[in-house]
């Protein structure tokens, strides 16, 4: 019976050994291939401020680890129940206050410590006055998609988010405004910086000031219903150029095509426009994205999909083959008209 | 007169009464041995069933545009798998174990209201009943059931009627508010039986820590329980009756419900790993063949816990936007939780320092329970460091480490109780070989899985979605995590066969299979209904050391 025991012991220590190498090299792996939503790669200032603080925690909490680790492991064998001993129990020893009072100390000095470190970030990031360059964003949250406010510019779009870069020399951050227009959602670009949520009948505000221009990737991190998973975002960092090129295009309106009528009637006709906008028609709606500019954007359905002729015929017919769930309703629209209302939108430059 | 008090009719023997009979003993009872029994067997059904939900979420999330379920049935397992697991696993099998052992630890021979015991019991059954019947009736008179999906923090305005429509989330409300009466039931009478029920001798100092620290946990059952239960109804007002107190739409705060519902939380945090603390407390001196190291500190360090863990509850808030104030308060009292729970850690390896220790099945699992609870413990500090925290909470990094807490801890530390109890209570022996096939696989298995699920949180991954874009790094470790949580599924049907074989072909265990030192290892096993033919007198923590060794009795040393 004994012989047993052991060699499922020494079995399952081997096991483990493996198990636990496969996941290392795994995970090694998996998190040195470029991946634009880690948060050990930051390109902003609060995303920056974070990491060195997670790291500064990691090795505190390491040395923890390794040292109380090693003394488990330490005890476990050195105390374990040999063979030669006899059948006398060990030294009954019921305590020491000596030892006790050490092990109390030390854990408050490192929490003090970890305290100090956690409070001085806490203020630099949230009480960061807003200097007068910064560059306003009114960001609100709907089921299951973002909607981008540009106040002083008279931009409303949705989905992705386009900002200036910010300049170390002459930094140019971006405040955002956070609101919600149904339930809790939480903006969360991990490169760009820590999370904050979108509560509804509440005003929430953080900022960011990405380093270099790129596409940065983040989602939804607040479970907000059917389709949480599939509301993502995308921060579009331009260059200033590119960024006043961008927004002169979406201040423009939207040229009118007398060769797409036919689709502009359908969409103007049917309930599109109870939940749409296009600057220019009859289309007034707020439940959905505003789509005054849709071929901009390089997605559709927060995300879910590329934004091509294909894909925005599958939209509109069936929703649920992208975004099962998606409050979009499927219009049940005939193929003549579902053609020239996808020939209509692609000219909403 | 006196002699007919003493007089105590044997048990009757099971075999000849017909099975209707047995039935009514047991759906009647009001001995807190059959109620603990009850209790730990209601929660491993609904282990069983929530494990289920579980490797349903993890078939689903094995690889990326994965379509196994649809988003609305994914949604509905991760609600179901939390609240079940909560409140319908843990803390059936929490206060099963207190039910059983408390009484006869202490040398009492039942509770001190036996009847509010069963009433408890029979609630908490009602309120799982209720949840799991919403599959049926959650959509009333729609049409077909469908379970909460409004995740188990049920977050307004989401579980407002705009956003849940049809029953589910009433369900969901009313389980747990009914479940909730029997919690603070429950707790009402460990408290009562501990301070009122103890046998001559046993001062509260001489109290085993399982006595001690059942006590610290119903007594914060009671503060956490009511804070939850007036959120219910503030929910119900507001879904029947107009109240506008979660209503956003009508200037209502769905801030105030994170408050209610967190200020239950976190406490309730320490309400189930209490208890796993209390069964450490037992296990590792006896297989380590030495008294707990600082019985007194124990006890202080768990007081402290409870109170500290009541002011920490905001820290799963860190994004909700409040100010630097408060995040900074609630920092540095997450952080301070740290130190009594170290002070534990430090206490329980102190008991093995210089022991012999034994490795049974019991203590294997305690020893992993060491082991998981450092790393738990850990991850936690580095959450409660609030800017890291915006980055961590709400991703696969939290959920890996609340899995770290309560499968790594308070589930290990349940199974080392079950290995070293069910001696006592069925009189048989669990099975040591399938025990460490159990171990190994149950420690591969959530190895594989929870030390994985860290990484994708650091990579950006969210928690509940149903499916994520291939392409970000997640898609190997989450097929990783999949495969380990399946490997935990086979562990606990290893675990369930033993229980099952060993019923009838296990060892006979005798009074004291362990060589232990507390009173209940005193009588038979499983013990007579009325525990202790004469109600024993105690002169130290470990009256059965001090029959054993008289020559060096603790009674001298105390």
């Amino acid at each position: 019976m004994r012989r047993t025991n052991n060699s499922i012991t020494a079995r399952g220590f081997q096991i483990l050994a493996l198990v636990f190498w496969f996941t290392v090299a795994a995970v090694a792996q998996s998190a040195t291939r470029p991946t634009n939503t880690n948060i050990f790669a930051p390109e902003s200032t609060p995303a920056k401020s974070i990491v060195d603080l997670s790291i500064f925690v990691l090795v505190i909490t390491g040395i923890i680890f390794v040292a109380v680790g090693t003394l488990l492991v330490y005890v476990v064998v050195k105390f374990r129940d040999k063979a030669t001993d006899t059948g006398r129990e060990p030294a009954q020893v019921y305590g020491s206050n000596q030892i006790e009072l050490a092990w109390t100390v030390i854990p408050v000095l490192i929490v003090v410590v970890l305290f100090l470190a956690t409070a001085r970030v806490i203020h630099a990031i949230q009480d960061a006055p807003k200097p007068a360059s910064a560059f306003e964003v009114t960001v609100i949250g709907h089921q299951f998609w973002w909607e981008f406010r540009y106040p002083k510019l008279g931009i409303v779009t949705a989905n992705e988010l386009h900002i200036p870069v910010s300049d170390p020399a002459h930094p140019t951050p971006t405040f955002l405004k956070l609101l919600s227009a149904d339930t809790d959602h939480s903006f969360w670009v991990p490169q760009l910086g820590g999370k904050t949520d979108l509560v509804p009948n509440r005003v929430n505000e953080m900022w960011i000031d990405p380093h270099r221009t790129g596409v940065f990737l983040g989602q939804c991190a607040q479970y907000c219903g059917v389709q949480h998973a599939k509301m993502l975002l995308r921060v579009s960092v331009d260059t200033p150029e590119d960024f006043d090129a961008w927004a002169r295009a979406q201040q423009k309106a939207p040229t009118d095509d007398a060769a797409v009528t036919a689709g502009r009637r359908v969409f103007e006709a049917t309930a599109c426009i109870n939940c749409h906008s296009i600057s220019g028609t009859a289309a007034n709606g707020h439940f959905g994205p505003d789509l005054t500019h849709l071929m901009s954007r390089r997605t559709i359905a927060s995300g879910a999909a590329e934004n091509t002729p294909e894909n925005l015929r599958l939209w509109i017919r069936t929703p649920d083959a992208i975004k099962p769930g998606s409050l979009m309703p499927a219009m049940n629209l005939n193929e003549q008209d579902v053609d020239a209302l996808v020939r209509y939108l692609e000219t909403l430059q | 007169m006196a002699s007919d008090a003493i007089a105590i009719p044997s048990l009757p023997v099971v075999s000849d009464r017909p099975w209707i009979q047995t039935l009514h003993d047991w759906l009647t009872t009001v001995d807190h041995k059959r109620l603990g029994i009850l209790y730990v067997l209601y929660g491993l059904f609904f282990l069983v069933i929530g494990g289920i939900e579980a490797i349903i979420m993890r078939i689903q999330l094995m690889r990326p545009h994965n379509d196994f379920v649809s988003p609305q049935v994914f949604n509905r397992m991760f609600t179901m798998h939390g609240t079940t697991m909560i409140f319908f696993m843990v803390m059936p099998m929490v206060f099963g174990f207190a039910n059983y052992l408390v009484p006869l630890m202490i040398g009492a021979r039942d509770m001190a209201f036996p009847r509010l015991n069963a009433f408890s019991f029979w609630l908490t059954a009602l309120g799982g009943l209720l949840l799991y019947f919403s599959f049926l009736g959650g959509s009333g008179l729609y049409g077909a059931g469908n379970a909460p999906d409004v995740g188990w923090w049920a977050y307004a305005p989401l579980a407002a009627r705009a956003f849940s429509p049809g029953h589910s989330s009433d369900y969901w409300t009313i389980s747990l508010l009914v479940s909730g009466f029997g919690s603070i039931g429950t707790a009402i009478n460990i408290i009562a039986t501990v301070l009122c029920m103890r046998c001559p001798g046993m001062k509260l100092n001489r109290m085993p820590l399982l006595a001690w620290l059942n006590l610290i946990m119903a007594g914060m059952v009671l503060f956490a329980i009511t804070p939850l239960s007036a959120a219910q109804l503030m929910l119900l007002v507001d879904r029947y009756l107009g109240g506008h107190f979660f209503d956003t739409q009508a200037g209502g705060s769905a801030v105030l419900w994170m408050h209610f519902f967190w200020i239950f939380g976190h406490p309730e945090v320490y309400v189930l790993v209490i208890p796993a603390f209390a069964f450490m407390s037992e296990i590792i001196p006896v297989f380590s063949r030495k008294p707990i190291f600082g019985y007194p500190v124990m006890v202080a360090a768990t007081v402290c816990i409870g109170f500290v863990s009541m002011s920490v509850w905001a820290h799963h808030m860190f994004t909700v936007g409040m100010n630097s104030y408060a995040n900074s308060f609630f920092a540095i009292t997450t952080m301070a939780v740290g130190i009594p729970t170290g002070i534990k850690i430090f206490n329980w390896i102190g008991t093995m320092w210089g022991g012999r220790i034994q490795f049974k099945t019991p203590m294997l699992f305690s020893i992993a329970f060491l082991f998981q609870f450092l790393v738990a413990g850990l991850t936690g500090i580095i959450q409660s460091s609030a800017p890291v925290d915006w980055q961590l909470s709400l991703s696969y990094f939290v959920v890996a480490h609340f899995h770290y807490v309560i499968v790594g801890a308070i589930v290990f530390a349940i199974f080392a109780a079950f290995y070293y109890w069910y001696p006592k209570v069925i009189g048989r022996m669990l099975s040591e070989k399938l025990g460490k096939w159990h171990f190994w696989l149950f420690v591969i298995g959530f190895h594989l899985t929870f030390d994985t699920m860290h990484i994708p949180g650091l990579l950006g991954m969210p928690r509940r979605i149903y499916t994520y874009e291939p392409g970000r790094g997640w898609d190997t470790l989450n097929f990783i995590v999949s495969i380990g949580g399946i490997i935990q599924a086979i562990a606990v049907l290893v675990f369930v066969a033993n229980m099952i074989i060993s019923y009838w072909k296990g060892a006979k265990a005798g009074n004291d299979p362990w060589d232990a030192w507390t009173l209940e290892w005193s009588v038979s096993s499983p013990p007579p209904a009325y525990n202790f033919a004469s109600i024993p007198v105690v002169e130290s923590r470990r009256p059965l050391w001090d029959l054993k060794h008289p020559e060096d009795p603790d009674s001298r040393y105390e």
